[in-house]
């Protein structure tokens, strides 16, 4: 038997632009444009001819980027708002964990909150009553279930909130990104009643952002995106997609913001002649007394372009340019110079900074006892980290190219861009290749990560 | 609609508890507590005895004496009436989170505020009976008959106002601020402060406040608990709870075909 029948939903929000229409009455009728002007302005399609069905006793993981309309299916099932067009069939009581403890009154106690807010979702009283215990203890509010709703911290309010709503005891569950309520000991009570939920064959459609509750808890998994179904079927599969979606997005973000950058700083261009000393106030030639201010310069370009750098490209293990990585993998650093005389002083440099501006590694020819000879023409600098030792975050890079002594031609200060991902939330910044091995009676449980 | 309607009788247990709820939450933290409902009224005819005993001393009838004795009779249910509209205005947008949030039956919201302003007007009877024994005016069971019925038609008359206004409100907010205007103005167009007789019935005066719902109610609480004699305006009462009923089955209609919009515009 199918729990929750979604078929062929359609949500459109209208928005009229109440104050144009009235402010500008007169010029409406100026402008005769008092009917248009009284149309919806503007509509927007929260969710577009959606079908789906969730069969009794299946829990269903709803993922999405933001304003993907993961809520408003969420409020369609529940029946908080009405569909624009097509149907949605629910069978069985529901409990919509959406807003905890909305409706709770700040001024009375937490008993009597505890008994209004049950009757609201559906109880009786006396339902109500049987359960009171229950509630308090899961809520862990025993000593507080007498003060007004208005004493509690934010907390309390939420495991207050999410206790009765749990125990209304519902056949069809939606939880809405609710889980964030409490400590890690609460979270995994709400996950153990979930489990139990499940146990006991209840349905449960679970929007989240949490990919490995999905993962691990879902019998199936949807994914919204821009209010239509991008997929769904097996967590695992349609997780993997969504991520890659992710990534794929992240990569176009950062490679604009990285065109940006640097279009940003190829407006200050320094000519040849003058000595890039006397443009820039701070001055960045001498890098070793420098490198105090080289971690607070904001990121820009400067030079004197006798040797120019003409692009960075960041190639990934699979050969192709990108701005998303993974730990551990190869990354090459191409950079493409040119220098239309020869120049037989030249020195190429990288720097990898953490978002916290923190110097991760930084190298260049100079100091690894590259003599220079001679550059010229259109060149080519590959720097390959044979493995990414890093872990997740966004790291900026340094670029440049400059004499001996430091004198620039072209450096490129934190206008390239790129981001580590990884399974594993590992701390701090370098990630060696490490391994754990245990001797004696240690042993851990088979857990799918999350 | 008539579906919803039929639900209501369902929701019992909720609007029980949430008029509890409202009185509780009332008075949580003054040192008087729960005698507010008692002292209010109280303070209210004390307030209105001074000012035309003391203040605005005029030409008065001696039907309508003592003045502050009547004047209540018809203060009484007017605050009744006046504070459920002009709560009932708000109370969809500031219950927002429960429309939005968790399924609840939107009507609930309006139906509370006026059944609270009412347990205040039940309070407010009792410091009225309190000023009949001291001036001891005469009781008589065949009238006191008649006024459930006249809270049972204004208690229909009062939801179904607060319904529409309700619902309207959650569109047009402008509301809001007309509305406490308009109230005054109704006031003093009912035969509050003043008595019915004093305009003559074929004047422009007497045939508005023929028109104006809540005269009758006023004329009916007065003639039950102030002058002599029988209810003679029994036959209005009727007339108007028949009005009240289509009047209430058609700002139900209104806030039902609303109903939907709740959640999208509060």
């Amino acid at each position: 038997m199918e729990a929750i029948e979604v078929s062929r939903v359609s949500k459109i929000y209208r928005r009229f632009s109440h104050r144009k229409q009235f402010a500008t009455l007169k010029s409406a009728l100026l402008s005769r444009s008092l009917i248009k002007n009284l149309r919806p302005d503007e509509t927007f399609t929260a969710l577009n001819d959606i079908s789906l069905t969730v069969p009794k006793g299946r829990t269903l993981g709803v993922i999405g980027r933001n304003g993907s309309g993961k809520s408003t299916l969420l409020k369609l099932v529940a029946g908080i708002t009405k569909p624009s067009s097509g149907t949605v069939k629910v069978n069985g009581r529901i409990s919509a964990l959406i807003e905890l403890g909305a409706g709770f009154h700040p001024e009375i106690s937490g008993r009597e909150n505890v008994f209004i807010n049950g009757i609201m979702l559906g109880l009786s009283k006396r339902e109500v009553t049987e359960r009171f215990d229950d509630i308090v203890e899961f809520a862990e509010m025993r000593d507080f279930i007498d003060a007004p709703v208005k004493t509690y911290s934010s907390g309390m309010y939420m495991r207050l909130g999410f206790a009765v709503a749990i125990h209304v005891d519902p056949e069809i569950l939606l939880v809405d990104e609710v889980l964030a309520v409490g400590d890690e000991g609460f979270t995994h009570k709400c996950l153990d009643k979930f489990a139990e939920f499940k146990r006991r064959g209840k349905t449960i459609l679970l929007v989240t952002h949490s990919l490995g509750m999905v993962e691990r808890f879902c019998d199936e998994a949807l994914w919204l995106d821009a209010g239509r179904i991008k997929g769904s079927g097996d967590p695992k599969r349609i997780v993997g997609a969504y991520v890659t979606d992710v990534e794929r997005r992240e990569e176009q973000e950062l490679a604009a913001t990285d065109a940006k950058a640097r279009d940003g700083a190829n407006a200050v261009i320094v000519s040849p002649d003058e000595p890039a000393s006397a443009v820039l106030p701070d001055n960045p030639v001498e890098t070793g007394s420098a490198e105090g201010d080289m971690f607070r310069a904001a990121e820009g370009r400067w030079g004197s372009r006798e040797i120019e750098i003409t692009h960075v490209d960041f190639i990934g293990a699979d050969a192709q340019p990108g701005h998303v990585f993974h730990s551990g993998e190869r990354l090459d650093v191409k950079i493409r110079m040119r220098a239309p005389l020869p120049v037989d002083d030249f020195v190429v440099g990288i720097g990898i900074f953490n978002a916290d501006g923190t110097c991760c590694y930084g190298t260049n020819t100079y100091i690894e006892e590259l003599a220079p000879e001679s550059i010229s023409g259109d060149s080519e600098a590959t720097f390959t980290i044979e493995s990414l030792d890093l872990v997740e975050g966004t790291y900026k890079v340094d670029v440049a190219i400059h004499k001996i002594d430091g004198y620039p031609y072209d450096y490129h200060r934190l206008l390239h861009t790129f981001r580590v991902k990884s399974r594993v939330k590992d701390v701090g910044i370098y990630r060696p290749r490490h391994s754990w091995r245990f001797s004696g009676d240690v042993k851990f449980k088979d857990v799918p990560r999350s | 609609m008539l579906h919803n309607l039929a639900q209501l009788p369902r929701y019992r247990g909720l609007i029980q508890s949430l008029v509890a709820r409202e009185l509780k939450a009332r008075y949580r933290g003054s040192v008087l507590g729960f005698f507010w409902s008692f002292i209010n009224p109280l303070l209210l005819l004390l307030v209105y005895s001074f000012v035309f005993s003391y203040v605005m001393v005029g030409s008065q009838d001696r039907r309508i004496v003592p003045y502050p004795l009547f004047m209540f009779c018809g203060i009484l249910p007017w605050t009744w009436f006046a504070s459920s509209l002009n709560e009932s205005a708000g109370v969809l947008i500031s219950g927002g989170n429960l429309i939005k949030k968790v399924l609840f039956p939107a009507e609930v919201l309006p139906i509370v505020t006026v059944l609270a302003n009412m347990i205040h007007f039940l309070f407010g009877l009792v410091v009225l009976a309190g000023f009949l024994i001291y001036y001891q005016r005469p009781l008589h069971a065949s009238e006191l008959a008649v006024f459930p019925l006249v809270v049972l038609v204004q208690l229909i008359l009062t939801t179904a106002f607060a319904l529409l206004l309700s619902a309207l409100t959650v569109h047009f907010r402008d509301i809001r601020d007309i509305l406490s205007n308009l109230l005054t103005f109704w006031f003093f167009a009912t035969p509050i402060i003043y008595p019915y007789f004093l305009f003559p019935e074929n004047a422009w005066q007497g045939k508005l406040l023929k028109l104006n719902p809540f005269s009758h109610l006023a004329i009916t609480y007065q003639e039950i608990l102030f002058f002599e004699g029988p209810v003679g305006h029994l036959k209005w009462l009727l007339l108007l709870a028949a009005i009240a009923v289509v009047f209430f089955l058609f700002c139900y209609f209104v806030f039902d075909r609303l109903r939907d919009t709740f959640a999208e515009e509060v």
